[in-house]
């Protein structure tokens, strides 16, 4: 499995050769992982199914305890069946969707590497291995939703994404942190077993803060809710894999998997309660604003992930079976529905849903396949989605809190659902027939056969809900209601949700058919929407600008002179805080040295002086010099001949460096005005003080045992060598020496880039003409 | 400004190279056990070549030295991080030093060996790139 996931992202990174060979068919062919994944997955489902669970480990950084773990157990496999079925149809879809796009080697890259990493997340057991993948998709989809980069639009709400998933990924790590410091593993399987003591910990309000701020930002919780419709601006194919099965669910995904650890608190059960439900009525609220198709289907997503944050936190075994058949139901149903406005939007030229009419006529097949999907999204019998629907509101009237808060919520999300679902299915193809854009055919079959198959199983599944039992079973016994018997059934017989739901269809078909003249008495509700989270999050980023803008003018001036004062100033603060405050200095230093030594020191104390006082720069620079090769001389008494080696020979080329610039420097012109050289003597004199304090507490100070007698010891019979300076750097601390060849190469990267740059801007125009033609 | 045009640095430049690149070397290699090692050598190296720049100008530098200082900061790096696989090879932890003793002249062949060229060519890399960047950047004023 590991080997199937990485070999994965090399699949992906192969797609531009494999579009040289198969042209227009990459699509399909690369269908075959996805297809060939899922059929493996099948093939594991008689173990899945008696319960079993695949642990599949692999050592990663074992010093750690992180290893590249998967494991597959009922609601694993349930996420990874989605993920690749449902990926395998969308890359079907993709091939006729994009046919003949510019772009497309380049999207399929991205859009199997997005795959493989919400694939690699479900199936991860260690809490890093979860969290690498779990930033791989966010990186992936903001690729993804700025597919169309020259739409500014569509860089904005890339960047809405990743702000907002990546800014929840970092609470997410400290929460992962937390959760592996009080649970003492970093195994979630581990995690799941120790749960009571989870709950104790004293860590586990903080812990459970940053987790849950992880997955609302992630799936959309309100007030997070804002970037998910305005990723609607990446092409159809990703909307309907990132919104059926992905992405938005692994916020959910992760709750549920550490709904056994975590869950049953009344924490838990009220913010997850309390903030699915909100955001389920919140989402079907402002679903019915909107005209454009896919806007309205992106808020109903927000709206479905509300309901399953909703029913996990409830968290009653039958909460969490309605949790997994909406799961299944909403999947299926989103996923065809997306697909068809994908269709729609391809036929018609137009996403708008009141620009278009009687589409039945010249796409009767496209018609039935939406018409399906929504009845399931509207929740209707005989489909699945009636099934989830009435389990869904049978838990909520079973809430324990704030029940009356809860079932007033998720009726008004039903029947606003079942409005949306009307206008999907109904509006663009029944009625009279409007004039669109382009004009509209029958949907070619590769895009056909992804949504016919989603809803004909949302149908088959709801008429034969029994057949999802075992799967059901399987995987409610994953989220920790071991022992609970499972039966779907279609119907459960005349009782409260069923009454609701009848009131919901009666109360949702008067929105759908009042819904113009509603839209335009919403529409005064806009300005008091505009200071919505959406708002706070412009605010927000503008802060941050004006922020770093602010710093800038502030630090990063370009003088050099300011950047000194501030390390220097920095730096005195915080070491003499510890010196003074922490440990009281201490001079207690026995002074012997020999006449030596004395001289060095004089010379140096003289090199200083007169770097100080010369008022020519090369008189200067030669002072400054006097102090190196002093300083070369103090290694070369103290028995150090590598370091006065790279001393003197530092000296030697910092001259040569200084001869180059010197020349370019313009003549002293300005000199410092006599505040700021007053300053920058006290601020050197502070400095000089406070580091020679320091060395003498650290020398009278007690001695902590010394790495060097390790070093000393092990140098030859461990790194075969007797020069211990060298053994240091290339063996024993050699990652150190690694990072600094890298800062090293950085280094000199930037001393070109700043100097061509500067010396030509010919050439920055054309490099930026060149950056154009790739776009 | 650079090229400096007297007969003394001329002569001077042209004997000193060979040798201090030779000393380079020989720093490089007994590295391991004396005073030395791929960083010193590494600055020995660029000093040589700073004094023929000074001596005979950019473009005889570059000419001399045939291949771009920027490959040979990528060239290095390769090493570097090379030189931390064959470890895995031996089913040992990633960067433990591998060593081998040639038989015939008696060396010590090793990956920190490996990893101190890497070093060396770095550093010498790191270092004429900055310093060709500064002189071109004169030429072009100049011009």
């Amino acid at each position: 499995m590991q080997l199937a996931v990485l070999g994965g992202f090399v699949v992906a990174g192969m797609a531009p050769l494999l579009h040289r060979w198969f042209g227009d068919r990459t699509p399909l062919v690369m269908a075959l992982l996805p297809a060939s994944l899922a059929a493996w997955l099948l093939g594991q489902w008689p173990a899945i199914a008696a319960g079993e669970v695949l642990l599949l480990e692999w050592a990663w950084v074992p010093g750690l305890d992180i290893s590249l773990s998967f494991l597959i157990d009922g609601l694993a496999w349930l996420f990874a069946l989605l993920i690749t079925g449902i990926g395998a149809l969308v890359l079907v879809y993709t091939g006729d969707y994009l046919r003949g796009h510019r772009d497309l080697p380049r999207f399929l890259v991205v859009l199997t590497a997005f795959m493989m990493s919400m694939l690699g997340l479900v199936l991860a057991d260690n809490l890093v291995t979860l969290f690498v993948f779990w930033e791989l998709t966010s990186i992936t989809s903001f690729l993804l939703i700025g597919f169309n980069h020259g739409d500014l639009s569509a860089r904005k709400a890339a960047q809405q994404g990743l702000y907002v998933t990546v800014g929840g990924g970092l609470a997410l790590l400290a929460g992962f942190v937390m959760l592996a410091m009080a649970g003492g593993s970093w195994s979630l399987a581990e995690l799941t077993t120790r749960g009571d003591e989870l709950r104790d910990h004293a860590l586990y309000p903080p812990l459970l803060a940053c987790l849950l701020i992880g997955a609302f930002t992630k799936s959309a919780q309100f007030p997070f809710h804002f970037w998910l419709p305005s990723a609607m601006a990446a092409p159809t194919p990703v909307s309907a894999y990132l919104h059926s099965a992905t992405m938005v669910k692994a916020g959910v995904y992760l709750l549920a998997r550490l709904h056994p650890a975590l869950g049953g608190t009344d924490a838990w059960t009220l913010s997850l309660s309390l903030v699915g439900a909100f955001t389920m009525a919140t989402g079907a609220f402002l679903a019915i604003h909107h005209t454009n198709l896919k806007k309205l289907l992106a808020y109903s997503t927000v709206m479905a992930l509300g309901t399953l944050t909703m029913l996990l936190g409830l968290g009653t075994p039958a909460a969490l079976v309605a949790f997994v058949t909406f799961l299944l139901a909403h999947s299926l149903y989103k996923g065809a529905l997306f697909m068809v406005a994908g269709i729609l939007d391809h036929e018609t030229g137009t996403k708008d849903v009141t620009h278009m009419g009687g589409l039945r006529r010249v796409m009767p097949r496209t018609a039935v396949v939406a018409a399906v999907a929504a009845l399931s999204l509207a929740g209707m019998p005989p489909l699945l989605g009636f099934v989830g629907k009435e389990l869904m509101l049978e838990s909520a009237l079973a809430a324990t809190h704030f029940r009356v808060i809860i079932v007033g919520l998720t009726f008004v999300a039903a029947f606003l659902t079942l409005a949306v679902a009307a206008i999907v299915a109904l509006r663009p193809f029944h009625g009279a027939w409007r004039r669109t854009p382009r004009s509209p055919h029958e949907a070619p079959p590769g895009m056909l056969v992804g949504p016919a198959l989603l809803a004909a199983l949302s149908l088959l599944l709801g008429l034969v809900p029994g057949r999802l039992d075992a799967l059901v079973a399987s995987t409610v016994a994953g989220l920790g209601a071991v022992d609970h018997e499972v039966h779907l059934a279609l119907w459960h017989g005349i009782n409260l949700p069923l009454l609701l739901s009848l009131a919901s269809l009666a109360l949702g078909l008067a929105v759908w058919h009042r819904w113009d003249r509603l839209r335009a008495r919403l529409a005064r509700l806009r300005p008091l929407m505009a200071r919505g989270p959406e708002a706070g999050y412009e605010a927000l980023m503008a802060g941050l600008v004006a922020g770093a803008e602010w710093q800038t003018r502030m630090l990063q001036n370009g003088h050099i002179r300011n950047y000194l004062v501030v390390t220097l100033l920095t730096l005195l603060g915080l070491v003499g805080h510890a010196l003074f405050f922490r440990h009281a200095p201490s001079l207690d230093v026995p002074v012997e040295a020999y006449l030596h030594e004395a001289v060095v020191a004089g010379l140096m104390v003289a090199g200083a002086v007169a770097a100080c006082v010369m008022r020519s720069r090369l008189a200067a620079v030669a002072a400054v010099g006097i102090m190196g090769f002093s300083i070369a001389l103090v290694f070369v008494l103290f028995s150090a001949p590598d370091l006065a080696i790279t001393q003197l020979l530092v000296e030697t080329l910092t001259v040569i460096l200084l001869v180059l610039v010197l020349f370019r420097l313009p003549r002293f012109a300005t000199l410092s005005t006599p505040t700021e050289r007053a300053r920058d003597v006290v601020v050197a004199g502070l400095s000089g003080l406070m580091i020679t304090l320091l060395m003498l507490s650290v020398l009278a100070g007690e001695r902590l045992p010394r790495i060097s007698d390790y070093l000393i010891a092990n140098s030859q019979p461990q790194g075969h060598g007797h020069n211990i300076v060298n053994v240091i750097l290339v063996d024993f601390r050699a990652l150190d020496t690694l990072g600094e060849m890298f800062v090293l190469a950085l280094a000199a990267i930037g001393v070109l880039a700043m100097l061509r740059f500067h010396a030509g801007d010919h050439e920055v125009g054309r490099s930026s003409t060149r950056e154009h033609g790739d776009g | 400004m650079v090229r400096s045009g007297t007969l003394i640095l001329s002569v001077a430049a042209r004997l000193l190279l060979p040798l201090q690149l030779l000393f380079s070397l020989f720093l490089l290699l007994r590295g391991h056990d004396e005073p030395g090692g791929g960083f010193i050598a590494g600055l020995v190296a660029s000093g040589a070549f700073a004094l023929y720049l000074f001596a005979y100008g950019g473009r005889a530098m570059h000419a001399m030295l045939k291949v771009s200082p920027r490959d040979l900061i990528g060239v290095g790096l390769t090493l570097g991080v090379l030189s931390t696989l064959p470890a895995l090879w031996q089913g040992e932890p990633f960067f433990t030093a591998q060593w081998w003793t040639i038989p015939l002249i008696d060396f010590k062949a090793s990956t920190p060996l490996l990893f101190d060229i890497g070093v060396y060519l770095v550093v010498l890399g790191s270092v004429l790139t900055a310093i060709t960047a500064l002189v071109d950047n004169d030429r072009e004023d100049d011009a």
